[in-house]
């Protein structure tokens, strides 16, 4: 799993309908510090994270199971809020 | 996931038998602002997608999730055609609160 700021929303009408109802956000993974890393992706929220939020999420296959038992096509979901972090 | 354009479409007669009658699409990535970024690559197209649109993919294995991808060769699905996307807030160094 990742660290990441929600920066934005993505709307999209004509899509998947396994994704129907489910928010779809804008991430920049960020780095310990907090600073930007890397590059900007989208992610379907399972947990109701909103813009200017730190939250972590999943990639991969396992994306799709915060959702079972339906199974939308995503690669990144969030998956936890994130109220603070500590390093060392 | 990523946001990407559709650039152009790929026309291939001889396939793996799973790929009959799926639309195959170019496409290249972009930023939120729409600035391209990256290599194109080959999606296969589950919503009607058209070139010129911007569009979400999704990729691995999770790409045989769209629908009726299921068991087909696919690392690479439009599963949606992006209307807008709003960008609301640059990410600030230090603006998370860290404890040490």
């Amino acid at each position: 799993m990742q660290l990441a700021q929600v920066i934005g929303d993505v709307v999209a009408t004509m899509k998947d309908a396994n994704l129907a109802g489910i928010k779809i956000l804008l991430l920049q993974p960020v780095n310990p510090a907090g600073e930007a890393s890397g590059r900007t992706l989208v992610a379907l929220d399972s947990i109701g994270a909103g813009v200017g939020e730190h939250v972590f999420f999943v990639r991969g296959r396992e994306a799709a199971y915060p959702f079972y038992p339906a199974e939308p096509p995503t690669d990144a979901t969030i998956v936890g809020i994130v109220d603070h972090w500590t390093i060392g | 996931m990523i946001l990407a354009k559709i650039v152009g479409t790929v026309v291939a007669t001889r396939k793996d038998e799973r790929l009959v009658s799926n639309k195959l699409l170019v496409a290249r990535p972009v930023d939120p602002r729409g600035k391209a970024e990256g290599t194109y690559l080959v999606a296969v197209d589950t919503v009607d997608a058209g070139v010129g649109e911007t569009v979400l993919i999704v990729s691995g294995s999770s790409a045989r999730m769209a629908s009726g991808m299921k068991d087909c060769p696919v690392d690479a699905a439009i599963v949606g055609i992006v209307d807008h996307v709003d960008v609301r807030e640059p990410v600030q160094a230090g603006a998370v609160r860290q404890e040490r």
